[in-house]
């Protein structure tokens, strides 16, 4: 038994040895004579080298015991819920005593007040203050329900109707609050795969739907047709599935952080051309641009039916609070179930909706007071006034330090430095500087621009006027000569 | 292939899943269930042929969108359309009146089946039970009218400022103080919008890092503040301490996602009062749970400032809960108070940041002055501070109302949602066709109710929602049980066995 054993081992082996030195017994390579157990070694080799290129085996890991999870729930420590409170995050804006009119209280002091946007003047008109009352003594101050719930109450109706009527479009809808309308009017209409096309100096609001909507957001330069003109060819160049999306351009008529305004016309021919629809957030040129103040529209030439969707907010022009949409049938009617500001919230004050009603009632009926505000506007930018004493006034075009960076026919007449300090902060130190000091030593009252840490928006910071129609001509004298001097002497070592 | 074409895009599926414990709290037995897939079904089969319809007849249409994709895709709104609409005239219905116990609904028809409603210039008086007019004062009050108006007259209607320009008037800081005062923490701050408020200030205080926990059923202002943040969210269910704790546990220990990394803080969000239930948070064991894992509260008292508790200061006075323990208190003037706005409390460094970066105080127009100073008026009759003891009784009826209105909804026989105390309720009518029943028969006999069905509430669990108000007398509240109990009877909503007649006429 045991040497039949060993009988076959030798055998085994001597087949093994036999296989090994067989074939390579008589190879020579490159003088190297080769040897059966070298095909062993680089067969190792090969082996080991093939593992080591593996991915290393992890154990599984053990499921955490209680008192384990109990130690880590310990040890963890968070951050506070606020920063660390500085010196400059304490100021607080000064308090009006009485109403937000072209002149206005702070302090037991009377001021000319250029920091609300009262472009028509309405703060305190008498007719918009006796339909208040009347609605106020009818219906109470809130409506105490969403507009599905018996919050729909018949001046929001009416409000509606005037709007759309003044506008010339065949609907609109009303929202309570300014800022919601248009952060729940773009996730209404973009959902998650479509297109959007934004101009990169929008405000926070816009900021904040184009974020809600998950849409794909590409953003071009402020205000520059051709960016956006490369911008729409690249997105539909050779891109068979840009036609089964849904695509937007979203641009305001009168932007908040630099008084642009909007070539519509051109915005519109681009439009046409590479099929987009166009949202136009027109809070500050309703009521303010267009010879009646319909808008952007009016001021081109434009038929209004050529926009998809406009909104506005009515905390500007028209003196009251909330925001309305407006457009064609579908685009009103589809927002109704489906923009959360709208079906979530409760609904606008009546007296608000009664105060916008007279509003829109005055300004159809006084078209005069956009013809002052415009003088008021060319005025305070460009001077070429004699007063009684034959002075020539220069207006703004010559503040030490400080350039017009808005349009000529923007309400908001926006200020920047002609040399930046290099940042944000420090440019904000130098200008909320200047506007203290016109309101302390003048009685001027401006604004600088404000940032929030949230908004998007790297566009230079700069000081703002909101003109009105309300304002004399010696306002608008004082706030010039204000800053010319506060200027003066402010920025005098940043020169 | 030219089937498919045929056939238009179905709709989505909306969850039907009911967890255990709300299907044993709504009392949904399978027959119900059962009953209600197939309303459903069969709406949804109806809806899908006239679609298919209308593809057809509009076939050979020319298309006048010409290379524009439609701006409202057909399965994005099929609910809206072949469902919503056929109900379409029980929600907005127009009032001509304030929104008090009694109101003034307009009536509206239609020439084309319900697709557009037209006002008309008659009116119906009904009895209010949908309105959020929990302290009555929606209509005039003697005390906040006058007051309202003089300061219309000196600050005029709007401020056309942001409240960091020139929107801060005098009645603003006043109205801070007040409510930080009357809510119980050191500071306070106010915004023009409730739905804004928890949009704008959630962003500001957690950022990507950070993880926020949020009740399954919280409003959507909360749920688009925890989206724009850019915080992970994870839900827990509905006033459950127990799965609040086991999700802090299981987040704490995985960290952030990816790179595991520790969260840099955890905020955690429910609501007073649960609007669409009427029932409280569990605030006492959500606290402690907080507390233990160090995650921060914040408590949304939309519903629930002003109608609750013993002098009106919410849910925290009613369950007993320290307002010191809660980190950020918010709320709304709209519904206890008669105005408009909403308001954060918490301590002077938060509003300190959030007056300093919060994009709705830099960038938003300020709160009208008149709609200020009816939020102080109110608050000061609540308070007592007007000199008579009206907030007292206002709070008192309010309690005593609502038990008794609950107590005698559940004698007939409905399946009634909400704890006691709270000025909401809800009857379970789980039908979908019962909604629409409900509601008409309601309104013909001049009583004016709020139906809700998907989506504000889960696709199962249809109901009619009532808000009982100050201002409801005795009678008010009596007409409105006979008229419920008649409709409920005739729509088949008492689900559970009536207290019978003859036991209550013994005693």
């Amino acid at each position: 038994m045991a040497s039949a054993v060993m009988n076959m081992t030798t055998a085994a082996l001597d087949w093994v040895s036999v296989a090994f030195d067989a074939p390579l017994a008589r190879a020579v390579v490159f003088g190297v004579h080769i040897d059966g157990h070298l095909v062993v070694e680089v067969l190792l080799i090969a082996v080991i080298l093939f593992q080591l290129t593996r991915k290393s085996y992890k154990p599984p890991k053990k499921p955490l015991t209680e008192k384990e999870i109990d130690d880590l729930c310990e040890e963890w420590v968070p951050e506070p819920l606020h920063p660390s409170i500085s010196e400059d995050m304490k100021a607080e804006p000064p308090t009006l005593e009485s109403a937000a009119g072209p002149h206005t209280i702070i302090d037991g002091k009377e001021v000319v007040n250029f920091a609300s946007a009262n472009y028509l003047g309405l703060i305190g008109n008498e007719k918009i203050i006796d339909s208040c009352v009347s609605s106020l003594e009818k219906y109470g101050v809130g409506s105490c329900g969403p507009r599905g719930f018996y919050g729909t109450i018949d001046v929001h109706l009416d409000c509606e109707e005037r709007i759309a009527k003044f506008m010339g479009t065949p609907d609109s809808i009303l929202y309570s609050y300014g800022i919601s309308t248009i952060f729940s009017v773009i996730p209404a209409f973009c959902k998650k795969g479509d297109i959007i096309v934004a101009d990169e100096g929008v405000h926070w609001g816009v900021q904040n739907g184009l974020h809600l909507s998950r849409s794909t957001i590409v953003y071009f330069k402020h205000n520059d047709m051709k960016s956006l003109e490369n911008t729409l060819e690249k997105l539909t160049r050779g891109n068979k599935q840009a036609e089964k999306i849904r695509r937007y351009i979203v641009v305001e008529a009168v932007y908040q952080n630099s008084g642009q305004i909007a070539p519509l016309d051109e915005i519109i021919q681009l439009k046409e051309k590479y099929h987009f629809r166009v949202i136009l957030d027109e809070s500050h040129s309703f009521g303010v641009l267009g010879n009646s103040g319909r808008g952007l529209a009016e001021y081109y030439g434009v038929p209004v039916e050529k926009i998809d969707i406009i909104t506005a907010g009515m905390g500007n022009a028209l003196a009251t609070d909330g925001g309305f949409c407006t457009g064609s049938v579908r685009v009103v009617d589809h927002q109704r179930l489906s923009s959360s500001g709208y079906v979530f919230s409760a609904s606008l004050p009546p007296y608000l909706a009664s105060a916008a009603i007279s509003a829109v009632n005055y300004l159809e009926g006084n078209p005069s007071v956009l013809t002052s505000l415009r003088s008021n506007i060319a005025l305070l930018c460009k001077g070429e006034f004699c007063d009684k004493l034959h002075n020539a006034f220069a207006g703004l075009s010559d503040v030490p330090g400080l350039t017009i960076a808005s349009h000529p026919l923007s309400p908001i007449v926006f200020l920047k430095l002609k040399k930046s300090t290099g940042s944000s902060k420090g440019d904000l130190e130098l200008l909320n500087n200047i506007a203290d000091r016109m309101l302390k030593e003048d009685s001027v009252f401006i604004v600088s621009t404000k940032r929030s840490v949230l908004d998007k928006c790297r566009l230079p910071v700069g000081i703002r006027l909101f003109v009105s129609a309300g304002h004399s001509e010696s306002d608008i004298q004082k706030v010039s000569d204000s800053l010319r001097r506060v200027a003066a002497t402010t920025l005098a070592e940043h020169l | 292939m030219t089937l498919r074409l045929l056939l238009p895009p179905l709709p989505a599926i909306p969850p039907v899943a009911v967890p255990r414990e709300v299907r044993r709290m709504v009392r949904l037995t399978y027959l119900t269930a059962l009953t209600t897939f197939f309303g459903y079904i069969l709406l949804i089969a109806f809806g899908v042929l006239r679609d298919l319809v209308r593809k057809l007849l509009d076939w050979f249409k020319s298309d006048d969108l010409k290379g524009y994709a439609p701006i409202c895709p057909p399965f994005e709104d099929f609910y809206t359309r072949r469902i919503y609409h056929r109900i379409q005239d029980c929600f907005g219905r127009p009032i001509a009146s304030a929104a008090d116990a009694w109101i003034d609904v307009v009536e509206r028809h239609s020439n084309d089946n319900d697709k557009t409603l037209r006002r008309t210039s008659n009116t119906s008086r009904c009895l209010n039970l949908g309105s959020y007019n929990y302290l009555g004062f929606a209509a005039g009050d003697r005390y906040c009218t006058p007051r309202v108006v003089e300061s219309l007259k000196k600050y005029a209607s709007g401020t056309c400022s942001a409240r960091a320009d020139a929107g801060t008037t005098k009645l603003h800081i006043e109205l801070e103080e007040l409510v930080a005062r009357f809510v119980g923490k050191p500071a306070a701050i106010t915004f023009g919008m409730g739905y804004v408020t928890n949009s704008s200030i959630i962003p500001a205080l957690v950022g990507e890092e950070g993880l926020i926990v949020s009740d399954s059923f919280n409003h959507n202002s909360i749920i688009n503040g925890a989206r724009a943040s850019g915080a992970t969210v994870q839900v827990f269910r509905h006033n459950s301490p127990s799965h609040l704790e086991e999700v802090l546990r299981e987040q704490i220990v995985k960290g952030q996602p990816g790179a595991h990394t520790p969260w840099k803080k955890i905020l955690v969000i429910v609501e007073g009062i649960y609007s669409m239930e009427g029932e409280f948070c569990k605030l006492p064991e959500i606290v402690a749970i907080c507390k233990k894992y160090k995650a921060y509260v914040y408590l949304d008292e939309a519903h629930s400032i002003g109608a609750v508790g013993k002098s009106g200061r919410g849910v925290c006075e009613l369950l007993g809960v320290d307002p010191a323990d809660v980190d950020i208190m918010m709320g709304t003037f709209t519904k206890s108070f008669g105005s408009c706005g909403g308001y954060i409390a918490a301590s002077e460094e938060i509003i300190q940041h959030l007056k300093h970066g919060c994009p709705a105080h830099l960038y938003a127009t300020s709160m009208s002055p008149p709609a200020v100073q009816q939020a102080i008026s109110a608050i000061k009759v609540v308070l007592g501070e007007d000199g008579s003891n009206r907030g007292a009784k206002k709070l008192a009826r309010i309690r005593e109302s609502s038990n008794y209105f609950r107590s005698e909804l559940k004698k007939m026989g409905f399946v009634v949602l909400g704890d006691n105390d709270s000025p909401v309720m809800a009857i379970m009518l789980y039908n979908l066709a019962k909604l629409p029943a409900f509601s008409r028969a309601c309104l013909r006999q001049n009583v004016a109710v709020v139906i809700v069905g998907y989506p504000a509430t889960p696709v199962l669990l249809a109901r009619a929602r009532i808000c009982i108000s100050a201002s409801h007398t005795r009678e008010d509240l009596i007409k409105g049980l006979k008229v419920i109990s008649e409709v409920g009877g005739l729509v088949g909503a008492k689900c559970l066995p009536a207290e019978p007649e003859k036991a209550k006429k013994m005693d």
